[in-house]
């Protein structure tokens, strides 16, 4: 079979602009030296003719953040009818938006930190600011608080007091125009990757000095990693048995990686749902492949190939 | 058990601090074209006369190419270091091509003498805030900066004192002053001629060596260029030049005029760090400053920026709420903005970037001891004036919103929004 024509869609105009730069060239490279002809296309406003003229058998999303985890691109995509990696834009969608992702986990009985989401309308035209000793009230101290929308924990503010939740909003909704002021779980970082449905092994994340804030997750070294994690098997299992529930409820496809803490109980509290993971050296989907026994060359195949598959699949029905 | 970088344990503890960061990341999305970027320092380098260039460069490979393309002598070509010193004349300073050491750019001379002068923890004293490339250099060899604080005449000598008197009655030496006396990046203020008097004379007193740091000298929108530092106590101060604002900052020429002892031991720090200076480079900086008419292209520069800089002023009186401030930079390239306390500038700029596409660099990076929240640089020197129009306009939209926003979630308990001065 001629091997398909991928176009590697990384960058644009995102935040995390440079991790999906980082994350593109490396799958790029891996897909090139696997054999298949690669065009490496940067997100602006060429894009769609880019990508109507180009030819593609497929198209890789190597983006993070607003417009290429949001839905926008995935819609894009299936009207010019281009097969591409990842969820598609309905889960896309659902997953990109913390409030709605974990709105759905709590109604389906996954446990997930409790939350308050706070938009800066409610702050501006409503006196939400008033209200926030009862925030703390209600949830307790610590807290964390981030964008509802956006990855690599930029904008993310751990408040471990009072005084300290104003400043904390400030800077999150300089990210987003609505924030989650979320409970703090004490416990084992762990990211579970989920391909066609099936979870690899979990990676325990452990920040050596710390949070696993945006230069613990880029920095090399400043974090290690062990895969799977050091965690009793039953607990493993349910994780992975988590990751799978999440990414099923979201109708994801292909790729996803669910983000969770497990508390001292053993309880795994479902953080969020990444539809577009990074693939940079420093990034956990790898490294749960590499637990499974892929190398990177191989999980980008893989990726690729399933959306080959399912083209090739829905043009047979 | 995995990391990631299997020579972590190996690495030098100076490189401690030197990891990511979410604003650098933040940058790599300034840098499109679809975001007006108020934030890098560039000249508008597409005011040089390039055909000119281009002869320049011809006839360096043409008439001397077996030596423009050799290995040189660690100094640098005695005959560049001949017209630096007319460019230091210009600039009201007088030096000995003897006293010069040619470096890559003006970065590379704060870096050898850095290396030169100081052991982990030695303090310098620099102006709050300061050049963001210096606090690099002096990090990244572990000296700790101590901030003096400026207001329009630059750097306070009342405060220099209790800095330095606070530091001996705690038991500590600063063993240098670097300073930008000249449109200070970021401040855009200059030291006043009484207050250089003064510093030098403190200097003098707790025996401190001045650096003294002048890329902007001869862009200065005023006509008051002040007699530089290395001419008023030649002993006491090592000079540092560059041609990156008056001719290109691709070319990588700058240079230190120091004391024989001091330039001795840059030579020696140069040949390690890099053998020599590039043949080539220095001898098209050559020809350009004795064939071509260099100082009307400084002048050229100088006008262009005016103009900009012109605009910015008008723009940000129109568009920044009445609690902010700033000053009339006197020269250079920068512009200077306080905002109210409780707003951030580094908290800002995600939104500044995604929403209003437009970027700044927040004031902390200009400090070493947490300041700067409040402040902000603007860069006026490489966008068009429409650019900087509109992107002034949106910050300025931006800012009175986060105040909006700020008291909103604070209330009346939050911090004061209602701006100081200048400072």
């Amino acid at each position: 079979m001629r091997r398909a024509h991928v176009a590697v869609l990384s960058g644009g105009l995102s935040l995390e602009r440079e991790v999906s730069l980082r994350s593109g060239r490396r799958v790029a490279d891996a897909l090139e030296a696997r054999g298949y002809q690669v065009t490496r296309l940067d997100v602006d406003d060429q894009l769609v003719v880019a990508l109507a003229e180009g030819g593609f058998d497929v198209a890789y999303l190597a983006l993070h953040g607003m417009a290429g985890e949001d839905g926008a691109i995935q819609g894009l995509l299936e009207l010019l009818r281009i097969p591409y990696t990842g969820p598609d834009a309905i889960a896309s969608t659902l997953a990109w938006d913390k409030s709605v992702i974990k709105g759905l986990w709590s109604r389906a009985g996954l446990p997930t930190p409790t939350w308050v989401a706070l938009s800066s309308t409610a702050l501006r035209e409503m006196g939400a600011g008033r209200a926030l000793g009862r925030v703390i009230d209600h949830l307790g101290l610590p807290l964390v608080v981030k964008p509802a929308q956006g990855g690599a924990a930029m904008g993310v503010r751990f408040v471990g007091a009072a005084v300290k939740l104003p400043g904390a909003l400030v800077a999150a909704l300089s990210y987003h125009d609505v924030v989650l002021i979320e409970r703090f779980v004490e416990g084992v970082e762990v990211a579970v990757s989920v391909i066609d449905g099936r979870a690899l092994p979990p990676v325990e994340i452990v920040p050596l000095h710390g949070r696993y804030d945006f230069s613990a997750r880029y920095t090399h070294g400043a974090t290690e990693f062990h895969a799977p994690a050091r965690l009793p098997d039953i607990t493993l299992e349910q994780c992975k048995a988590y990751a799978v529930a999440a990414y099923e409820l979201a109708g994801c496809r292909h790729v996803a990686r669910t983000d969770m803490i497990v508390d001292a109980e053993g309880v795994p509290w479902l953080l969020e749902l990444d539809t577009c993971p990074g693939m940079t050296e420093t990034s956990l989907l790898p490294m749960a492949a590499e637990a499974e026994g892929w190398a990177f060359g191989e999980l980008c195949e893989r990726i690729v190939e399933l959306a080959r598959d399912g083209a090739l699949s829905s043009a047979t029905h | 058990m995995r990391s990631l970088d299997p020579n972590l344990h190996r690495y030098a503890t100076r490189t401690q601090g030197m990891t990511a960061s979410e604003i650098r990341a933040l940058f790599a999305v300034a840098s499109r074209p679809e975001v007006i970027s108020l934030a890098g320092g560039m000249p508008d380098v597409a005011a040089l006369d390039v055909n000119a260039v281009t002869r320049v460069t011809a006839e360096v490979l043409r008439g001397n190419g077996s030596m423009a393309l050799q290995y040189g002598g660690g100094q640098g070509l005695a005959s560049l270091r001949e017209r630096l010193c007319e460019v230091m004349a210009a600039e009201g300073a007088w030096a000995h091509p003897d006293d010069l050491v040619v470096t890559t750019g003006g970065q590379q001379a704060l870096d050898l003498l850095t290396k030169l002068f100081c052991d982990p923890g030695d303090v310098i004293i620099a102006e709050g805030p300061s050049y963001v490339g210096a606090l690099g250099a002096f990090s990244a060899y572990q000296a700790e900066v101590v901030h003096v604080p400026m207001d329009a005449d630059g750097l306070i000598p009342e405060a220099l004192r209790d800095t330095l008197q606070a530091l001996t009655s705690s038991g500590r030496t600063a063993k240098l002053l670097y300073t930008v006396p000249n449109h200070q990046n970021p401040a855009g203020v200059s030291l006043s001629l009484a207050r250089r008097e003064q510093v030098l004379e403190l200097a003098s007193a707790y025996d401190l060596l001045v650096i003294e740091d002048n890329p902007y000298g001869l862009i200065d929108f005023k006509g008051e260029i002040q007699p530089p530092l290395i001419s008023l106590a030649p002993e006491r101060v090592a000079y540092v030049g560059t041609l990156s604002k008056i001719f290109s900052p691709g070319i990588r020429v700058g240079w230190v005029a120091a004391q024989e002892p001091i330039r001795d031991k840059l030579v020696l720090l140069k040949e390690a760090a890099d053998l020599c200076q590039s043949n080539l480079t220095q001898a098209i900086a050559e020809r350009w400053l004795a064939t071509q008419p260099w100082y009307q292209q400084v002048e050229a520069f100088r006008e262009l920026y005016r103009e900009r800089c012109e605009t910015m002023l008008t723009e940000l009186e129109a568009s920044f709420p009445a609690s902010c401030s700033w000053r009339p930079p006197t020269g250079g390239l920068f512009a200077w903005v306080r905002v109210p306390d409780g707003v951030d500038s580094g908290e800002l700029l995600p939104r500044a970037i995604s929403q209003q596409r437009v970027a700044y660099v927040p004031g902390r990076a200009f400090y070493t001891d947490g300041g700067g929240r409040n402040e902000l640089r603007l860069n006026f020197s490489y966008a068009s004036r429409d650019r900087i129009r509109e992107g002034v306009r949106r910050l300025g939209e931006l800012v009175s919103d986060e105040i909006e926003l700020v008291q909103a979630i604070y209330g009346d308990s939050g911090p004061s929004l209602a701006g100081g001065g200048p400072g």
